[in-house]
């Protein structure tokens, strides 16, 4: 089943210095239990992409849909992870996953259930009544993730998630979040500017083009090897990060 | 660590006490020593004198919740208007655009000069005083209202919307809890002001009241009881000052300052 369909969109910001495109004619597709990672430089309007589809910014042209329905503002049908955590600083961990599920009017012991099992899910028995200061980078990522997840959206957007945490802490938070992924069978956009990243998490990578962001290139992933830091230096693994770096390098040198 | 925290704590509250020791030091200096006329700086003992003649025929008790009273009642129709009026100013252009030019006009006017018309309007009761604390911290709160507001991180806000928190959730889920730290020294910081226009208020057929008998003092060059309602005055002022920050510790304890 087709979870996402996105089609001809368009992306411009009107400025005093003249209007900037940010994303052009982006068109592609995201199948149900599918990890498609979008890569590309900084700059090349991958957010601005993502809050389209998260319907935090009207797209200039083009059409979204989320599991058949045309997207027309922000929905809990697509749960969003940002790089900067926005945990609520005043709502324990508990609380915060909970906070969804409180929105949409579930009654408090279902709620309370619920989150604790996607808190349980992403290592954080234990740490229901921390606040979010009490938090290492990861651990507020964790609480965040288990957050959207408790809300079951029919999609997981993640807007670079990890961008923020040191190399150790990432590349564990990486192998977390492929296996909650397997766990729940999520269907996830995920976007990075980190090749190897990409590779590691990825089902489909798409490949950007500098700005204006364009689609260059869909590159399918078929590791046989286990996708943890060892595939890092896999001929597999090499093989696809240099077909990636080639289509990012290329147009660098035009 | 815990140890050391409140051990830094403890000697900024020596420090505290130091600098009002200090004052009061040069005020027996001033005085007992003879460098200064009573007319000008009268001395602690003429001030305590009257303190207590004011606390024995119940005046003082009087004087100080008629004026708090006032600052009270003025200052809360402040806040509970200039909430709203804030929080909408910063989420909405349309509702900014109809209020700003306003606020930002009246805020520049002097409320002294505004003290005629109120008695005009509302007569020398206690809505006329009420008025004029509320005029004098009405303008400013709703601005920092608004400006407190409009700092709440908007990654927090989108969070929230994609989560499924509706427009009305988002403020009362987020936008409030958010800025509620803010707001509460918004509150203490405004409260101070309400103070400082007290006497404004009472100028005008007032029969008690801390500005009242400051005013009516200065007929007879009473210095000692100025002097008794300045001191009155800033001691109500670090009570309310303490109890706000006490409910801040309470109502968000979340909530970091630096410094703490
Ligand atoms: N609100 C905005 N107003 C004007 N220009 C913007 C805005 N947001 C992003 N841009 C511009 O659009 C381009 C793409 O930005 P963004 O989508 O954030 O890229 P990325 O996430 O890939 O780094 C950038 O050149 C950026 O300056
Ligand atoms: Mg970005």
């Amino acid at each position: 089943m087709e979870k996402l369909r996105v089609e001809h969109l368009s992306k411009i910001f009107p400025s005093a210095a003249g209007d900037v495109l940010a994303v052009k004619d982006v068109s592609f597709s995201v199948e149900e239990g599918e990890f498609v990672v979008i890569v590309g430089t900084s700059g090349c309007g991958k957010t601005s992409l993502l809050n389209m589809i998260g319907g935090l910014e009207p797209a200039t042209e083009g059409r979204i849909t989320v599991a058949g329905k045309e997207v027309t503002g922000p929905g809990e049908d697509r749960g969003m992870v940002f790089q900067g955590y926005s945990l609520f600083p005043w709502l324990t961990v508990q609380k915060n996953v909970e906070f969804g599920l409180k929105m949409r009017g579930i009654p408090p012991q279902v709620r309370a259930e619920t989150a604790g099992k996607f808190i349980e899910l992403v290592g954080l028995k234990g740490f229901e009544n921390s606040l979010p200061d009490q938090l290492s980078g990861g651990m507020k990522q964790r609480t965040a993730i288990a957050r959207t997840l408790a809300n079951s959206p029919e999609i997981l957007l993640m807007d670079e998630p990890f961008g923020a945490l040191d190399a150790q802490t990432r590349i564990v938070m990486q192998e977390l979040l492929a296996s909650v992924v397997q766990e729940t069978g999520s269907t996830v956009l995920f976007i990075t500017h980190d090749i190897d990243e990409a590779i590691l998490l990825g089902t489909r990578i798409i490949v950007m083009s500098r700005r204006p962001g364009t689609i260059r290139k869909i590159v399918p992933v078929s590791l046989s090897c286990a996708r943890d830091h060892t595939a890092l230096t896999s001929p597999e693994f090499l093989a696809i990060k240099k077909e990636i770096m080639d289509l990012l390098w290329k147009e660098q040198t035009l | 660590m815990k140890a050391i925290a409140a051990n830094t704590r403890k000697n900024a509250k020596i420090l505290s006490g130091i600098s009002f020791l200090i004052l009061i030091t040069l005020w027996c200096i001033l005085t007992y020593g003879g460098f200064v006329t009573p007319i000008f700086v009268p001395s602690p003992s003429a001030v305590f004198g009257k303190i207590s003649e004011g606390i024995r025929d119940g005046s003082l008790l009087r004087n100080c919740w008629a004026s708090t009273r006032r600052v009270m009642v003025g200052w809360l129709l402040s806040a509970v208007i200039a909430l709203p009026c804030g929080m909408f100013m910063a989420r909405s252009k349309r509702f900014t655009a109809v209020l700003q030019p306003v606020i930002e006009f009246v805020r520049y006017l002097p409320v002294v000069a505004l003290v005629p018309l109120t008695i005009l309007y509302l007569g020398i009761g206690e809505t006329q005083k009420y008025t004029v604390i509320w005029l004098g911290t009405f303008f400013q709160l709703v601005l920092m209202v608004c400006d407190t507001v409009s700092s709440v991180d908007k990654n927090m806000l989108n969070a929230a919307r994609t989560l499924g928190a509706n427009k009305w959730q988002v403020y009362k889920e987020v936008i409030f809890p958010a800025s509620l730290p803010g707001l509460l020294d918004d509150f203490r910081l405004t409260i101070g002001w309400a103070w400082t226009y007290l006497v404004v208020a009472e100028m005008v057929a007032a029969s008690e009241g801390l500005g009242y008998i400051i005013l009516k003092s200065q007929r007879f060059l009473a210095t000692d009881v100025i002097f008794m309602g300045l001191i009155l005055i800033g001691l109500i002022g670090l009570l309310t000052d303490f109890l706000l920050r006490l409910l801040s510790k309470i109502l968000v304890p979340w909530y970091k300052r630096l410094g703490d």
